[in-house]
């Protein structure tokens, strides 16, 4: 058994290591909450895009409204945006959307590129030797829209030029404090008619009338269409930060409580050994006092 | 007879309400949209939305974006919006001596994003301060116009 004086070292540095989790816990519950509500603010913004984007592909009429909406025949390549996290301290945050990403996409059909966002992320794709044609890490801890847009505009151009046909985003849902869940979503081509988006935004009545668009059409779908997918992006990181701090707070959470349960456990031990270093001096003590008695005793005895 | 007006930025709903005229910067020029219009899709330009009912008119700045137009709603979409009542005049003077300095330092043929960005960050705090200046009058009626 260790010494008193290790054991009462060992619980000083237990009992520190519980308040910087504390601490932790304690900011991770305030970004959670800012979070939730930057998630909130771009709600209507997207609903209404959304309901702006239903309206224009159900214009009579058009089966090819533009690129951006057009499925391909044959699908050679695929791009992944996956977006993490750029700190560790989040329980399982991080592992558990790349096993998710490797779950979907490890026997694909088709090569698979990835863009990384978020530092985690990058460095786990990264050691399974996957192919990360871009990384966005470093994100301001609030990002705003501009923030993101690039993601979202890389992820176009590189639908555009070729070089991938299909984009899918894999980000981790908020569902609340104590779960959320990687997804998959596709992102290009735009899915407007069918599918789940469908129900996740009320759509109003539609006119069947055509619009009169001012400027051309093409020039209008070019606008929105890439908004609408960089919207879509900014979002899923609006989610994952939710959730990233979520994970932070309950796995610091764990961490206190072990910590403070830990402290328990070596302060009762603590005071076991401290009991026996006292119990086992007294016997000494005592024992000392005995002989010296015994030893007098005798010497007395020769002098009388 | 009034039309439904809703004006989203990307982070907050700005404005919605029943009104009679929604004036919008469309890219090809203004257009002033009354109830049953026929549908429209158009591109905005950094300008400002005139919203009246009855005799009481908002005006809001808006950063760009795209207008939805059917007969019972219009729909602004907008990249950033504000209704010049909010504007903060001594932060919207302060962005734009902040945007005036950092565009005399940058080169254009140098970094062209960032000319662009800081060039638009000038032409938005402009369009702000103009803005808030001419329109902001407490609460204002229109009877000049």
């Amino acid at each position: 058994m260790a010494s008193a004086r290790e054991m009462r070292l060992r619980i000083r540095s237990v009992k520190n290591i519980s308040q910087v989790t504390r601490a932790l816990q304690a900011v991770s519950a305030s970004k959670v909450r800012k979070a939730i509500a930057a998630l909130m603010g771009t709600r209507p913004y997207a609903t209404k895009a959304w309901q702006v984007l239903t309206h224009v592909a159900a214009q009579p009429g058009r089966s090819n409204l533009h690129p951006l909406l057009t499925e391909r025949e044959t699908v050679k390549n695929t791009l992944v945006v996956v977006i993490s996290g750029d700190r560790g301290l989040a329980g399982a945050y991080n592992t558990n959307l790349i096993r998710f990403v490797f779950r979907q996409f490890n026997n694909y059909p088709t090569p698979v590129k990835y863009i990384a966002v978020g530092r985690k992320g990058r460095d786990l794709l990264l050691r399974r030797r996957q192919s990360v044609i871009a990384e966005f890490s470093n994100l301001p801890a609030a990002p705003g829209f501009v923030d993101v847009s690039a993601i979202g505009r890389l992820a176009v151009d590189e639908f555009l030029s070729g070089s991938a046909d299909e984009v899918y985003l894999v980000y981790t849902d908020f569902f609340n404090m104590v779960k959320q869940e990687p997804v998959v979503k596709k992102l290009l081509p735009l899915q407007v008619l069918g599918g789940e988006r469908v129900e996740t935004y009320e759509t109003t009545k539609q006119t069947s009338a055509a619009y009169i668009y001012e400027p051309a059409e093409r020039e209008i779908l070019d606008e929105i269409i890439p908004r609408f997918t960089a919207l879509q992006v900014y979002q899923s990181i609006l989610e994952s930060l939710a959730s990233e701090h979520a994970a932070r707070m309950v796995a610091m959470r764990n961490a206190t409580d072990n910590a403070n349960e830990l402290v328990g456990d070596l302060q009762l031990q603590y005071n076991k050994v401290r009991q026996q270093t006292i119990t086992s001096d007294m016997l000494d003590i005592a024992g000392g006092a005995e002989a010296l008695a015994q030893a007098t005793q005798s010497v007395g005895g020769e002098n009388g | 007879m009034s039309i439904r007006c809703e004006i989203v930025s990307q982070d907050r709903m700005v404005y919605q309400g029943d009104v009679d005229i929604v004036v919008l910067p469309g890219t090809d020029g203004e257009m002033g949209i009354l109830p049953h219009h026929a549908p429209l899709l158009t591109t905005l330009k950094f300008g400002l939305i005139k919203v009246r009912a009855k005799s009481e008119e908002q005006v809001f700045t808006v950063a760009g974006g795209v207008a939805e137009v059917q007969p019972d709603i219009v729909t602004v979409l907008a990249d950033a919006a504000e209704n010049v009542e909010e504007i903060d005049i001594a932060r919207a003077e302060a962005a734009r001596q902040n945007a005036e300095a950092a565009l005399s330092k940058l080169d254009r043929a140098g970094d062209v994003d960032a000319y662009l960005s800081v060039e638009a960050a000038l032409r938005r705090s402009a369009l702000r301060l103009d803005a808030a200046k001419r329109f902001r009058t407490g609460k204002r009626h229109v009877n000049e116009e």
